[in-house]
């Protein structure tokens, strides 16, 4: 599996649009500026370079400023004009349920999956591939091998059997990557999400070449509390701190320069999970005798659980997560700030849906997007304190087998869990899960660690920085940080 | 022959648009071509801010060359001319 390897261009074309939304908004014209970002983006007379014409192009970035705002791409009208929604997201009191959406002309340039002989067919004697269809979906015609699409399943045996490798299956790549059969492409050519099934892990948003699954944004609504004065609250995931190129307290100094008035460390919260988890673990497995537990941090493994496989639930830790405990701490100290929660993924909003003390999400290519907007440069930025510490073990969340470290870290010698990390949801890991929960055993581990982004939450799928430089990074912050003893007592 | 001399932009701008994909350039340049180039990360190269051409980062400098929306691949192909291959 390969940990995020962002789709350059339509990264590039995402982020640039959320910098001249925000610019828009921070300026005196938003509503006229935000008609105008397809046509800047596109001016008379510039090149083409992904579409058949100018008009084609503008009109799909069109769509995808649609979702810079935070709206259904789906929903909104053709007719509907860029600048009424502008005032029209300005106005919403609440985000969007659903945290992606589909530009559906952008992806009808994608063919539906099916089994397509190539030109290197021979139609050979032996025609293997005619004895091993099951469907009598593949007949030699004219001296070469065609598929019925009537009759064929997918099922790919032909392709398995040919001596000439010349049967191939073309593959949706949204569809491949989503572990849950989510997404799909109906007969029509229409891609689809199914909002019952997802689990909003992302995997889609960087599968997809053509950039097509959109994540509607929450920036206007949190820019638009700060404009009004108001105390909004950063919580910045630990998986933050391996983002950009300044260090952990220059990033504080450069998130208070955009307006907020304070950053607080999820990672405190964090500290908290440590405890409780390690707690919970001795207790239910060590003492109680129950065959396994699992982590409970990531969104879309909660989200999984909920809506895939709610027999596993038992065996859940029911500790929060840390930006659980990091906004309950946040609002019961100040129950009047806005908290917003800075996210390496999508998941995230939906956990954010689901809890009163989480207000906002704001990705880190969206923070980015802001940095640039406003020209911040953040390794020119002075170095702002943290007023409360957190540990090693607790910053280390943001990285695959980081959970399960931490809670063994709190337990002693002749109680360490044996630590199972599924580190990366897919349709195997999924199968895993389900097999554990009906068996009521765990051969591999007693406490399994469950990241849905490869390499964990550094490996998220709305992450700006590179996974080596990023591991790399985090790891010499966790170095420089007190041991998790020091801050739990 | 003189050096060349390649400088990425690490600068937040470049960054956010895509140079945090050119980090490699760091470790891949000198293994590739030895003593030949130097290569290191920099500082906003003060291109970004020019009539807001953040759209066109991250950038890299190949000698005075300036690289557009830079990729590894480019980037390489710039060594490659200036060292005349
Ligand atoms: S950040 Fe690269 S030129 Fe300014």
């Amino acid at each position: 599996m390969s940990i995020n390897t962002p789709n350059k261009q339509t990264s590039h074309l995402k982020r640039e649009i959320l910098v001249r939304l925000i610019r828009a908004y921070l300026g005196d014209n938003f509503e006229e500026d935000v008609r105008l970002i397809p046509f800047e983006m596109r001016p008379k007379g510039s090149e083409v370079p992904f579409r058949c014409c100018i008009h084609k192009e503008r009109a799909i970035l069109r769509d995808r400023v649609i979702a810079g705002l935070g709206f259904d791409i789906e929903e909104a009208q053709d007719s509907e004009l860029l600048s009424d929604l502008a005032a029209k997201a300005v106005k919403r009191e609440q985000p969007e349920e659903h945290p992606l959406t589909l530009l559906q002309t952008a992806c009808n340039e994608c063919v539906p999956a099916r089994i397509h002989v190539t030109d290197l067919c021979q139609g050979c004697v032996a025609r293997p591939c005619e004895s091993a269809c099951r469907f009598g979906a593949i007949k030699v015609v004219d001296g070469k091998s065609r598929i019925d699409h009537e009759k064929c399943k997918n099922c790919g045996m032909c392709a398995q059997v040919c001596p000439f490798q010349a049967i191939t299956k073309i593959i949706v790549p949204c569809e491949n990557a989503c572990p849950v059969g989510a997404i799909a492409k109906d007969e029509d050519g229409l891609t689809k999400i199914d909002h019952e099934k997802c689990i909003s892990c992302g995997k889609c948003v960087s599968a997809c070449p053509f950039g097509a699954v959109h994540k509607k944004s929450q920036v206007i609504d949190i820019i638009k509390h700060i404009k009004a004065g108001e105390k909004v609250i950063a919580m910045v995931a630990p998986s933050i701190m391996a983002q950009l190129p300044c260090t952990p307290k220059q990033l504080k100094q450069a998130i208070l320069q955009i307006g907020f008035s304070d950053v607080i460390e999820v990672a405190v919260g964090a500290d908290v999970t440590t405890k409780k988890e390690s707690d919970e673990f001795k207790e239910r497995v060590i003492e109680g005798g129950a065959p396994f537990m699992t982590t409970s941090c990531c969104a879309a493994y909660n989200e999984l659980v909920e809506k895939h496989i709610p027999e596993i639930k038992p065996y859940r830790s029911s500790t929060g997560t840390p930006a659980y405990y990091t906004a309950e701490i946040v609002k019961k100290e100040q129950p009047e700030a806005i908290t917003v929660f800075f996210s390496p993924c999508v998941a995230k909003r939906r956990e954010a849906m689901q809890n009163p003390n989480i207000d906002y999400v704001l990705n880190f290519e969206e923070l980015g997007a802001w940095f640039v907007a406003l020209h911040v440069q953040v390794a020119e930025c002075d170095e702002a304190e943290y007023s409360q510490d957190s540990s090693a073990q607790a910053r280390n969340f943001a990285i695959t087998g980081g959970v399960a470290a931490a809670v063994n870290s709190l337990l002693d010698e002749n109680e360490k869990a044996n630590a199972y990390v599924i580190n990366g949801l897919d349709k195997a890991g999924i199968r895993d899960l389900k097999k554990f929960a009906k068996n009521g055993k765990c051969e591999l581990g007693n406490l399994i660690e469950v990241m849905a982004c490869p390499g964990g939450c550094i490996g998220g799928s709305s992450t700006i920085n590179s996974y080596k430089q990023a591991a790399k990074q985090l790891d010499a912050y966790v170095k420089s940080s007190p041991d998790i003893k020091e801050i739990v007592k | 022959m003189a050096k060349v001399n390649v400088k990425v932009c690490l600068g937040t701008t470049c960054f956010v648009m895509g140079s945090a994909n050119l980090q490699e350039l760091i470790e891949l340049v000198p293994r590739k071509y030895g003593d030949q180039v130097d290569v290191a990360g920099s500082p906003c190269l003060g291109l970004c801010s020019i009539d807001w051409e953040f759209s066109k980062a991250p950038y890299v400098k190949v000698d005075d060359e300036v690289i557009k929306e830079a990729t590894v691949e480019k980037v390489l192909t710039a060594i490659d001319k200036k060292l005349g291959k």
